[in-house]
């Protein structure tokens, strides 16, 4: 077979592992964090400091019985969380994490670090993970309870509400670069300012990062916007009725859209893999780009242990009434300055 | 071989998908089968070499549309469709109303028929005269919208205003 073929394969493998690990591992650090904060150890049990906590979680939950309530839609009930998970993949696959490279000289010419590089990628993470919901919609209607409803209700209409924002935020970065594909955009991110700033799109967007980040917390549906799950109000929410395996899919479709969310911020944002000068040099730019995603991560779990859940109709009123003019005024002001600087 | 293998793919479930949105008698199978045609749909679009196309087809109407279709009919919880209910007395099923879709039915065949005919008299489609980057290019898709087709966006973007204020109207509670 041809050697760089399957250096590409080996890289789709690898980011497939990397994403699967990623959500066992956010389990790990969550409850680690969360333990932190509330000033306890968290799991410890299992393996050294409680390292190999997932792996005990994902057994136990392998274990358990499969359960479908008598009035459930039969293939909606299965095919829900399959959906989750499904969009929850697909989403990171046109998101580069490393610079072009080698592979340390291996290769003649060098390859992409990433499963693939479209040049419509900022908008086909969009649009996978706006289908995502489905599945949570799907799960909430098909289990037949009215609190799985509920939350599937909230899911959808906090979606709609907040994925304007998440767009529109996304658009001043991609004017900013003149390129809808992730790799350019992050390529326009090289250098630096007056020799220190890095020429990071954070700087130019700070308020359009911050709707991001916002967005993707309400789009993810973590606290404080966990509104789909809200235990006070709904048990569990859309997975009230889940068991076993099937509800396993549901966390880590969850955890995995959580580190796709960190790693497009990186990228439209936080320069991607550029920063750190001594590791570019050595062919290691991916480490730069996984410190940023984990530095976004662990904000993230800070938040929703720090933070207090919003209410509902809060919730609603902010994203139209806050956070989609804000984008807005973000986006045409975005639009007259490049077109006065570059035009 | 193998991208007419994939056309026929899509194009089939686009078809059977498109039939069952109809044939269902569960709105929300209905909902779903809709979906399924539209990603079928942009599917398609990416082997026209259109992939902007397509990932806007995902993102409006796959990802936006139908989720508010999805969240009215689980708001509503519309019940499965009455066989029972759809008998012969139902006004819809009157004579003279059956004749008059019938015709509307065959007015759509001629028409259908008559523009497949003329496929190959059309003009050159926008991506054959913008070189090698085609329709892909956003650049060259922004341009044809909005300077050749400028008015017919406009007139487009006042007719969902008006629909949408409409809306609004029609949903708003008088206060007491």
């Amino acid at each position: 077979m041809d050697l760089r073929l399957g250096v590409q394969l080996g890289i789709i493998g690898l980011t497939f592992f990397m994403l699967i690990n990623a959500s066992a591992l956010l389990v790990l650090a969550e409850r680690k964090i969360m333990g932190f904060m509330q000033q306890r150890y968290g799991p410890y049990l299992v393996g050294p400091h409680g390292l190999l906590q997932p792996l005990a979680d994902i057994l136990k939950l392998l274990m358990k019985e499969e359960l479908r309530p008598k009035g459930a839609d039969r293939w909606l009930f299965t095919l829900a969380p399959i959906l989750s998970v499904t969009a929850a993949f697909a989403a990171f696959a046109t998101v580069p994490w490393g610079a072009e490279t080698t592979l340390f000289g291996l290769l003649e010419t060098p390859v992409k670090l990433g499963a693939s590089d479209v040049n419509v990628g900022v908008l086909v993470v969009f649009a996978i993970t706006s289908m995502g919901v489905y599945g949570i919609v799907l799960a909430g209607w098909a289990s037949n309870s009215k609190y799985s409803l509920m939350g599937g209700l909230r899911a959808s209409a906090q979606m709609i509400s907040y994925e304007l924002a998440y767009a529109t935020s996304l658009a001043a970065v991609v004017l900013l670069a003149g390129s809808l594909s992730l790799r350019e955009v992050v390529d326009g991110q090289s250098g630096t300012w007056l020799g220190f700033i890095p020429r990071w799109y954070v700087f130019l967007q700070p308020l359009g990062f911050i709707i991001y980040v916002i967005a993707g917390v309400a789009e993810t549906n973590r606290a404080p916007f966990d509104f789909p799950e809200a235990e006070q109000e709904l048990v569990a929410g859309y997975n009230t009725e889940y068991s076993s395996v099937r509800f396993a899919l549901f966390p880590q479709a969850e955890y995995i859209n959580m580190a796709t969310m960190s790693a497009v911020a990186t990228d439209l944002y936080l320069g991607g893999w550029h920063g750190i000068p001594f590791l570019d040099a050595y062919g290691l730019s991916w480490v730069t780009f996984l410190l940023k995603v984990g530095i976004i991560l662990f904000t993230y779990i800070w938040v929703r242990w720090t933070v207090p859940r919003y209410r509902y109709d809060q919730l609603m009123g902010f994203g139209w009434k806050i956070l989609f003019p804000a984008s807005v005024i973000n986006l045409v002001i975005t639009a007259a300055l490049v077109l006065y600087f570059n035009g | 071989m193998a991208e007419t293998v994939v056309f026929y793919l899509l194009a089939g479930t686009a078809i059977v998908a498109s039939a069952l949105v109809i044939g269902q008698r569960n709105p929300m199978y209905s909902v779903l089968m809709l979906i399924a045609s539209f990603a079928a749909l942009a599917g398609l679009y990416i082997q026209l070499d259109a992939p902007f196309v397509a990932v806007a087809q995902i993102i409006i109407y796959a990802g936006a549309i139908m989720v508010l279709f999805l969240f009215v009919v689980m708001l509503l919880n519309a019940p499965q469709e009455d066989a029972a209910e759809w008998d012969q007395s139902h006004p819809l099923r009157r004579p003279g109303i059956a004749r008059f879709g019938a015709a509307l039915a065959a007015v759509l065949i001629l028409q259908l028929s008559w523009a497949l005919m003329r496929i190959s008299e059309l003009e050159a489609p926008v991506g054959s005269q913008a070189g090698p980057a085609g329709v892909s290019s956003v650049r060259e898709l922004g341009r044809v919208l909005f300077e050749r087709h400028g008015f017919a966006f406009e007139a487009t973007s006042v007719l969902i205003l008006v629909a949408m204020v409409g809306a609004v109207v029609l949903a708003r509670r008088e206060e007491p």
